[in-house]
């Protein structure tokens, strides 16, 4: 992949793979880059789609910070890009269940 | 249900759910609103998204992503799809879709890009192309009555291109505290003062808000419009993290 080639998506487009795994909204977190060490809601990564994938990339240095595939059975996700994950559990973060 | 509508929206581990498609209203020559009835739709945020999932006969499966354009209805949502070119999901969904069609969705989705009303400051809306979608989801929400004033700034080639043209001029109108203006890029109404082109800082001075009011901005369209306009908010003093912004590809969603 040319990671100069602009970014089709962004990490919005994460939240309905992710939504299958996580019990929170994890767009809303912020992950901390294992490469350059900035910190990005997950929401404003750099996206590719690679069927039946998606790659998220670090908006300051491109580092592949997620990988998600999913195939009939299971849901393969890589987030060894980063470091450390912050994930907010007020109402206001999105992470609230609202139950 | 029991949950409140909209922090039900928030709750997450989706699974597809069945709809049916009950409406489809023509919004470009291009694009396209359907209206789908979702049995336990829990409601959803202005700017939230939904996955909509396609199974061929034959057992394939596709699915894209789609800006929820309005409020939930009860259980029925909707969508506003652009057809891209060669896309497979959006071609069937703007060209062959028809009422009573069954597809798979799975949502709401998406935590970041949303407005509530509760929140009470000034917002600027910033829509490249079909981008309007998730940004009329807020106006609609919105509804002319929440405290909070919005302006809109919507870049689009020409007339023709303008999604929800009609209501977006009868809102401009009634609904109290919305103003919106339209940026051509290529062809203008006639008697449109501004000469076409790409949208400008000069635009984002005279049609948004000044930096100091520190609106929240959303920007949606494709990736280097996004790029653009957050660059000059950036450039004109907006803080970064008042600017939320959403990208799809060089041609669109799909």
């Amino acid at each position: 992949m040319d990671v100069q080639t602009e970014a089709a998506y962004d990490g919005n487009t994460l939240a309905g793979p992710l939504s299958e795994v996580f019990a929170i909204e994890v767009t809303t977190a912020v992950g901390r880059c294992r490469g350059c060490g900035t910190s990005s809601q997950l929401a404003t990564l750099r996206v590719y789609s690679l069927e039946p994938g998606l790659v998220g990339r670090c908006p300051g240095c491109d580092e592949v910070l997620v990988r998600i595939a999913r195939t009939p059975h299971d849901v393969w996700l890589d987030l060894s890009g980063m470091s450390a994950l912050r994930i907010g559990m007020t109402s206001d973060s999105g992470a609230e269940t609202g139950q | 249900m029991a949950r409140a509508a909209v922090s039900g929206g928030l709750r997450v581990r989706r699974a597809w759910r069945p709809a049916v498609l009950v409406e489809r209203r023509l919004e470009t020559p291009s694009a396209c609103t359907l209206a789908l009835d979702v049995p336990g739709w829990p409601g959803h945020l202005a700017g939230q998204h939904v996955d909509v999932r396609l199974t061929a006969p034959d057992g394939y499966q596709a699915a894209r992503s789609y800006s929820l354009a309005a409020p939930a209805h009860d259980e029925r949502i909707e969508i506003t799809v652009q057809a891209v070119p060669d896309g497979e999901v959006s071609s069937y969904l703007v060209g062959d879709a028809t009422s009573g069609d069954s597809v798979e969705v799975r949502g709401p989705v998406g935590g970041w890009f949303v407005w509530r009303p509760e929140d009470t400051g000034p917002v600027l809306l910033v829509a490249g192309g079909s981008g309007v979608v998730p940004l009329m989801a807020m106006i609609r929400t919105r509804n002319g009555m929440a405290a909070a004033p919005f302006r809109l700034i919507y870049s689009v080639r020409g007339p023709d291109d303008r999604i929800y043209d009609h209501e977006l001029r009868r809102r401009a109108a009634e609904d109290a505290g919305l103003e919106i203006t339209a940026v051509y890029t290529r062809t203008a109404p006639d008697g449109e003062p501004r000469p076409t082109g790409r949208i400008s800082i000069d635009d984002l001075v005279s049609y948004g808000w000044p930096a100091e009011l520190e609106p929240t901005c959303y920007v949606c369209g494709p990736t280097g419009f996004v790029e653009t306009v957050s660059n000059l908010l950036i450039f004109l003093g907006h803080d970064a993290s008042k600017i939320r912004t959403e990208r799809f590809g060089p041609s669109g969603p799909e």
